[in-house]
């Protein structure tokens, strides 16, 4: 291992490690608990939504709640028994808040769901294979919980060329890979023989630092001839960084804000390659876990496989915890861990380890300092960032200052504030400014989306509002015109006048014939007061003024006779009053036609009337068919002329059912009036029937 | 003399090119308007006293306070006095910052008046006439204008609950402005 070259990467430190505390025994299956709490939200991405219901009976394996939405994984049951609650629980988190879980009062049988294993993946479709993975549960088992499958999944730029594993396993205290490598070194390389086949590197890199020398050599052992390449790093806090063991096995760096896959290269913690071993080769999802129980106030500081749910009060009290020993409890390291207020909280996919240390062990920090600008965190920071101007700046609030200084960039290791001699909680202001930023980028997100929203309705409501308004406009409108129309029909009192006789004329042709009839009258008095000129005083300029005028006068007047001329004069006008006036005239042309006739007019006099009541008829039909209303059934019944006969005849009829009636209806009727009557009803029929036809 | 007239020949130049860009490189809207409206919250609440967030950022930019907002509190105060290069002062409001507020319709009140629908300005209310109606909580901005409407009160604005998403740490306290006493109990 000697000979392969290895980087370096910037700052780093050295704290004493304390792993020795917890390294010496083998993992040991920690016991059943009788309650399990799985909360929901186990990974970074969306919570899983519960498909269990309370009361339901789950087997060990089952999926009780399915990812939702793509970066999310499912839930399994870590035991067999049944549900008894879904709702609000403890959290491992530092707030202490509640989050949704459900809880499995556990039957102490651990009877296993029926499980598919899958000996040879290589037969499987990659898209099959990464959907086991991700149906197993599996997310990254060193800390940060990203689901598996989607960061298998995610190829942003082409192809992975490096696939490392991550077994360097930095912190202080934690030992639960160091065990995991020297127990299932078999189990890792089988895993990691999964994501070779999946992902087909062109290398593999396996880092584990130089203080597991047990680990390296079970590794080796297992390794055979496989080529994949084992380093040994030397032993400096934080190599186990993603980005810094990249560094360290390639001499590449990550850019700033990017994933390793921007160079080709993928991460995967060696507690995930043996639950990916597990989930294809093993059928098993993921319900367990191995993690670090230490600190000086355990008796027994050692590494459990612990189910996920387990709280983390029993897992303590099976490691020996002196609670009143302990001083605080650490989830995680002592570099990047958060205190937890309870021991309440179940144990999670996240959790590698849990530190119980004493007060003289960890003591809490002192009082922090002003600080003096030493610039020693600047030194010990992995990341080359500048620590201390992101402090003042994340004092001063200075949002654009701590981006500019790559505040993102900070993988809150705590190198900083370990070395800081003013005992500043530096990590404390990073993480502060960064949920600042983060919160005021969700406001300010939710912000612009209410604006497009509010936009978005004030334009609808516009655009409503504008609809109503020309729709009352165009009603407006219409019944001006009626009412105009109508008032023009009543303003003229003189049928015969040439403009009423054409009533009906369409709209532009009449207005068309009001300009040209004013400009013609114009041109008249324009005329006659030119020839008063001329009369008073005679000159040859007022001369040809004049004969101007007067041709001006005649186009006028030949102008306004086309138009007229071309609106025949029933020229139909879509609107009830012109069918109105039509109608009225043709009354009026039969009503003075029957007057002529009765008085024994001349036939010139009434073949002339005739014409004009044919004239009139005419224009009624026009009207009627340009009206919009649709013409009048006419029903012409040919009245044949009554003749007296027939009159006689009908009237013969009707007395003769009179009297039948009447002589019926009076019950003291003697028979034979009665039938006298009927038999001259009879008689009337016949005759009538008899006349009609004939 | 030929000094003078040069003079003035460039000042009528200027004056001529300046008038001729005023006309041709005209700015639509106002963009100081644009900029603050960028940075109030969009509750359009009114709480401000102005029908909504442009027209309050129209005020702004005619030279109203801007210390008016009471969902947008002093982050908004401060952005603004960035943004206008003015002094922040504290927020002119009588209840001081409210937390993010949502809307809730206790469904079981409604009578479905579609009266809280009309005065959402985010259309985050769903519902139909006589149909019960709820408030979709991801859309809502808290600014109650729903409340006064209903006509049975059945609206409540509850405080936006807490979650583990939203939780985040605090910012330490400055070094070194405690007395010795207060550091113990700060540490």
């Amino acid at each position: 291992m000697s000979d392969v070259k290895l980087w370096d990467f910037h700052g780093g430190i050295h704290p004493p490690e304390h792993k020795a505390l917890s390294n010496r025994t083998p993992i040991q299956p920690a016991p059943l608990p009788a309650r399990l709490i799985l909360p929901l939200g186990q990974h970074i991405g969306a919570p899983a939504q519960p498909i269990v219901a309370v009361g339901e009976r789950v087997l060990k394996g089952q999926t009780i709640a399915a990812a939702s939405g793509r970066v999310s994984v499912p839930l399994h049951a870590p035991t067999s028994g049944t549900v008894s609650f879904i709702g609000p629980q403890p959290y491992p988190h530092v707030s202490g808040m509640l989050a949704p879980a459900i809880v499995i009062d556990s039957d102490g049988l651990d009877a296993w769901a029926p499980l598919a294993p899958c000996a040879d993946y290589r037969g499987l479709a990659p898209e099959v294979l990464l959907e086991k993975i991700r149906q197993a549960g599996i997310s990254g088992l060193g800390g940060a919980g990203f689901p598996t499958a989607v960061k298998l999944a995610a190829r942003p730029q082409g192809k992975i060329h490096t696939l490392i594993i991550n077994g360097a396993e930095c912190e202080p205290y934690i030992t639960a890979d160091d065990r995991l490598m020297r127990e299932r070194a078999a189990e890792l390389v089988a895993g990691i023989e999964i994501l070779a086949w999946l992902i087909q590197p062109e290398q593999v890199l396996i880092g584990i630092e130089d203080n597991k020398p047990e680990a390296i050599a079970a590794l080796q052992a297992a390794l055979g001839e496989r080529p994949f390449g084992l380093r040994v790093l030397p032993t400096k806090y934080p190599s186990g960084g993603e980005k810094q063991l990249v560094e360290l096995l390639t001499g590449q760096q990550v850019p700033s804000g990017g994933l390793p896959t921007d160079v080709g290269m993928l991460c995967q913690n060696v507690g995930t390659c043996v639950a990916i071993h597990d989930a294809v080769l093993q059928g098993r999802p993921l319900v367990s876990r191995i993690v670090t129980l230490t600190g000086e106030a355990l008796a027994r500081p050692m590494n459990v496989e612990a189910l996920l749910g387990t709280p983390i009060g029993e897992l303590l009290a099976f490691a020996g915890l002196d609670e009143a020993r302990m001083d605080r409890l650490i989830m995680g390291g002592p570099m990047m861990g958060f205190t937890l207020p309870s021991l309440e909280a179940p144990l999670i996919k996240t959790g590698n380890c849990l530190l119980a240390p004493t007060r003289s062990e960890l003591p809490p920090p002192p009082p922090p300092l002003p600080c003096i600008r030493c610039g020693a965190c600047a030194d010990a920071c992995p990341a080359s960032l500048l620590p201390q101007q992101l402090h003042f700046f994340a004092l001063g609030q200075e949002h654009e200052q701590l981006r500019a200084h790559n505040l993102f960039d900070c993988i809150e290791c705590g190198a900083c504030a370990y070395v800081c001699p003013s005992s500043l909680p530096l990590v404390q202001y990073y993480r502060a400014a960064k949920a600042e930023i983060r919160e005021l980028e969700q406001k300010q997100h939710k912000a612009e989306h209410s604006r497009r929203r509010f936009e978005l309705r004030q334009e609808r409501l516009r655009k409503a509002e504008e609809q109503k308004e020309a729709e009352r406009q165009a009603r407006a409108e219409q019944a001006a015109r009626a009412k105009a129309l109508q008032t023009e029909s009543a303003a003229l009192p003189d049928r015969t006048a040439p403009l009423a006789a054409q009533p009906s004329l369409a709209a532009g042709l009449l207005e068309q014939q009001k300009k040209l009839r004013i400009e013609a009258s114009m041109a008249q008095i324009a005329l006659k007061k030119a020839e008063k000129q001329l009369a008073a005083h005679a000159t040859p300029e007022l001369e040809a003024q004049v004969a101007e005028l007067r041709a001006a006068v005649e186009a006028a007047k030949k102008a306004l006779e086309a138009v007229t001329a071309a609106a025949p004069p029933a020229v139909p006008a879509s609107n009830d009053a012109a069918l109105k006036k039509a109608k009225i005239e043709l009354a009026i042309k039969r009503t003075e036609l029957k007057k002529a006739e009765k008085a024994g007019a001349d036939d010139a006099e009434l073949t002339c009337l005739r014409e004009a009541l044919a004239s009139a008829e005419r224009a009624l039909h026009a009207a009627e068919e340009a009206s919009d209303k649709p013409a009048p059934q006419l029903i012409r019944t040919d009245k044949r002329p009554v003749d007296e006969k027939l009159r006689t005849l009908k009237t013969e009829l009707a007395f003769a059912r009179a009297d039948l009636r009447k002589l019926e209806r009076d019950e003291a009727a003697d028979p034979p009036a009665l039938e006298s009557a009927r038999t001259r009803l009879a008689e009337a029929e016949r005759k009538l029937a008899e006349h009609q036809s004939e | 003399m030929t000094a003078v007239l040069v003079l003035l020949l460039l000042c009528l130049v200027c004056g001529a090119l300046l008038g001729y860009a005023a006309v041709r490189f005209r700015v639509e809207g106002n963009p100081i308007a644009e900029q603050i409206n960028a940075r109030l919250p969009q509750t359009q609440c009114g709480q401000c006293g102005y029908p909504g967030c442009r027209p309050y950022a129209e005020a702004i930019a005619a030279g109203d306070k801007i210390n008016k907002c009471p969902p947008g509190g002093a982050a908004t105060i401060q952005a603004l006095a960035e943004l206008l290069d003015l002094e922040p002062e504290p927020l002119d409001a009588a209840e001081g910052e409210k937390p993010p507020m949502v809307a809730r319709i206790r469904e079981a009140e409604c009578i479905g008046c579609t009266k809280c629908l009309q005065a959402c300005p985010v259309d985050a209310i769903v519902g139909a006439a006589k149909q019960m109606h709820t408030v979709i909580a991801a859309e809502c901005t808290g600014c109650d204008l729903c409340v006064e409407p209903c006509p049975v009160d059945c609206i409540d604005m509850i405080p936006l609950a807490g979650s583990l998403q939203h939780w985040k740490w605090d910012l330490p306290l400055p070094p070194g402005r405690l007395i010795a006493s207060d550091r113990e109990r700060a540490a």
